[in-house]
């Protein structure tokens, strides 16, 4: 039995409607990632899971008991805030325990409560503070140390790291990675950063103005895209989508991809790709990561199916780690992620190839995966 | 950051030459002013400690010669106050201490309740609601007196029934409570507006929060939203008691003779009729009816303008 189940879950402010029908599960343990443009719902989502927005139509269940309409302190549920929502009047030791004051759990119960939480979080000597004496990255524990307290069915985390600098995010993130597997603690988390959602999560969903597009593994989502959208939503630099035709001429089916200047790219059809489902003739939307896109000696040297092609440099972006080059090919930029110590230059010709075990087909009407 | 840019941007002579000038007219007007506003006090509080021979025979600034604490004796105890058997102004003094407390207490806190309503559990209409409650603010005074005497007749009545059943009346038709009555409905409009304000930009997810923590509507109020409302808490706290202390049109209507607040009995006691006017009784008394503002001015000042600040900045 999942811990989780949202089923045909709506929700309408007034006549707008925000969630158009949303069916998730988590199952226990789990680690659901909410991701999705600013404005599609997340916060909603993860506010009527919490009881603090009511549903139009719908059912949430979590540990089997329908909650739809239960108050939110009668969920069994535990939220952490982008702003923390740490009370200013209390202590950190206060503000760690209200929840248990409220039901009415005896002080020295509490005290040993808030104690065993402080020691996880490494926060005990905090306790006696107030909110505005603390950090950014203290703050944080604080408000993480009131949900823990409550050892409720699942944790529901909107946004918890976007207030915090690049380092400490980065610190944050892998405390809550190693809390979700020590604790083995079900979790709903809403964020905006591509690394958070694919390092933390055990499932992805990826919604869009109120609909989802696809939930999935990590990989799944990343790989294998429900659609354009979350092809072009997951990942950074985004993967790069070509126009292309479907041509069956000489045997087996392939995918041109016709360029200004110079031959077409002719490529087979990817393994991804259901090959059943396309016609002669018909367009199609080629989507390849960055990565599976590089100097034709450095691609992945396991790759069953590699094509290369000639093409022009136009922009190299050293990042660090790697070398963003963005190339012109079929009309259209297209980006490869290179070594960094890649030696191009702009307006360079050179051979590029494509790992097409990495690559994907769309349709374009439908711009779901084929 | 505008403002630094505009100090870095102009030049440093200019700039310097700039503020001598705008110094000198910003301290003379405010001296000037301080003055206005504290030569009338100065004139009070030296006539109060002058023999009324020397008041009356000499100049209204001159220093006093015989200091005397008499006047301040009188007015506190023995003065004739229009037609009353008692004497001095420290039954009425006593009468406005009654009123004011509970009056200032009760509508503060169902304005904090109001505002928390208003902003944190939204109903529909809620908008309409508080249009009201603000137009209750621009209500003259003299527009509801005849219908509150009614509403009060009524509540006297009332009164005596309870009286006559239970041998209490619950306050009902007493005079000091009549006037708390009046009071707190006619200041629930202002203290509504300060707290409605101050929790609109107080965060949602505290209660949101608080919620979640299991706490129930009037918890929420008193744990999470009231210990963080001191500044407004304060302000509203001065405007009330300033307000409801001045009061002189609901006091002299709705409290007539021995229950009358200090205001009216300062106004009987200076316009006595009878004898020689004793203006340096009149001044000591003035002084007693004005000292509680002062008193909460000099106390929460800071705090009133902080909390003004805070809101126009914050709004
Ligand atoms: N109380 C409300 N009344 C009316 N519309 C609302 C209300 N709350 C949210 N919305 C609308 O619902 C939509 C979804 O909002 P939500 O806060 O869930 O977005 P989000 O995905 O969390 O966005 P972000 O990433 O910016 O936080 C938005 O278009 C928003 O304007
Ligand atoms: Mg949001």
């Amino acid at each position: 039995m999942a811990t989780l189940e949202i089923a045909a879950l709506r929700k309408r402010f007034g006549t707008i409607e925000v969630l158009k029908g949303i069916d998730i599960t988590l199952e226990k343990g789990g680690f659901l990632v909410l991701v999705g443009p600013s404005g599609c719902g997340k916060s909603t989502l993860l506010n009527t899971i919490a009881g603090l927005e009511q549903i139009s139509s719908g059912e949430i269940r979590i540990a089997g008991n329908d909650v739809s309409h239960l108050h939110p302190s009668k969920r069994d549920i535990a939220m952490v805030f982008q702003s923390y929502a740490l009370y200013p009047n209390m202590s950190v030791a206060e503000n760690i325990g209200f929840g248990m004051e409220m039901r009415g759990v005896p002080r020295a119960e509490r005290d040993k409560a808030v104690a065993a939480v402080a020691k996880t979080l490494q926060i005990e000597h905090l306790l006696s503070r107030r909110p505005s004496q603390l950090s950014g990255g203290q703050r944080q524990r604080v408000a993480m140390g009131r949900a823990l307290v409550r050892r409720p069915s699942i944790f529901l985390f909107d946004e918890p790291l976007s207030n915090l600098d690049a380092k400490l995010r980065v610190d944050m993130r892998i405390e809550i990675k190693r809390l979700h597997q020590t604790t083995g603690s079900t979790i709903v988390y809403v964020t905006h950063d591509q690394i958070e959602a694919m390092t933390l999560a055990t499932k992805i969903a990826v919604l869009k103005n109120g609909e989802l597009q696809q939930v999935g593994s990590p990989s799944e989502i990343y790989d294998r895209p429900a659609n354009t959208f979350v092809a072009d939503f997951m990942g950074s630099p985004a993967m790069n989508l070509l126009e292309g035709t479907v041509t069956a001429a000489n045997g087996a089916p392939r995918v041109v991809i016709a360029r200004k200047e110079g031959e077409p790219i002719v490529l087979p059809i990817p393994a991804s790709a259901d090959a059943g489902k396309l016609q002669d003739g018909a367009r199609v939307i080629f989507g390849i990561r960055p990565e599976a896109v590089n100097d034709s000696e450095s691609i992945d040297r396991n790759a069953r199916s590699v094509v290369k092609f000639d093409a022009t440099v136009e922009i190299v972006e050293p990042a660090g780690s790697d070398t963003f080059v963005v190339i012109h090919a079929a009309g259209k930029e297209l980006t490869a992620r290179m070594r960094a110590d890649a030696d191009l230059r702009r307006g360079q010709n050179h051979t590029f190839a494509f790992n097409l075990d990495k690559a994907v087909l769309f349709d374009p009407q439908t711009t779901a995966r084929i | 950051m505008t403002s630094a840019d505009l100090v870095t941007s102009a030049s440093p002579r200019r700039h310097n030459g700039h503020s001598l000038t705008t110094r000198i007219v910003i301290y003379g007007l405010l001296t000037l002013f301080a003055l206005v506003y504290l030569v009338p006090l100065l004139v009070m509080v030296m006539t109060s400690l002058k023999p009324l021979g020397e008041v009356t025979g000499g100049n209204m600034f001159a220093v006093p010669e015989h200091l005397t604490l008499r006047p301040w004796v009188d007015a506190w105890g023995e003065a004739r106050i229009g037609v009353s058997e008692t004497r001095g102004i420290h039954g009425y003094f006593l009468n406005s201490v009654k009123m004011v407390i509970p009056a200032v207490l009760i509508s503060t806190l169902l304005g904090a309740l109001n505002g928390y309503v208003l902003t944190k559990w939204r109903f529909p209409g809620h908008k309409l609601v508080f249009g009201m409650m603000l137009f209750a603010c621009f209500i003259p005074f003299q527009s509801v007196i005849i219908p509150m005497a009614v509403i009060l007749g009524a509540l006297g009545r009332i009164g005596v029934d309870l009286y006559d059943l239970t041998g209490w009346s619950f306050g009902l038709g007493n005079a000091t409570v009549n006037l708390v009555i009046v009071h707190v409905i006619y200041g629930l409009g202002f203290t509504t507006l300060f707290f409605r304000n101050y929790y609109e930009n107080f965060p949602n997810e505290l209660v949101k929060a608080a919620m979640i923590d299991g706490a129930s509507f009037f918890q929420i109020f008193r744990r999470v939203l009231l210990p963080n409302s001191t500044p407004i808490f304060i302000v509203t706290v001065i405007y009330q008691f300033t307000n409801i202390w001045n009061d002189f049109l609901f006091g002299s209507t709705f409290a007539a003779g021995d229950s009358a607040p200090m205001t009216v009995a300062l106004n009987n006691l200076v316009n006595t009729s009878t004898g020689v006017v004793e203006y340096n009784v009149n001044m000591a008394a003035a002084i007693i009816a004005a000292a509680p503002t002062l008193l909460v001015y000099v106390v929460a000042g800071r705090y009133f303008v902080r909390g003004l600040m805070a809101g126009a900045v914050k709004g």
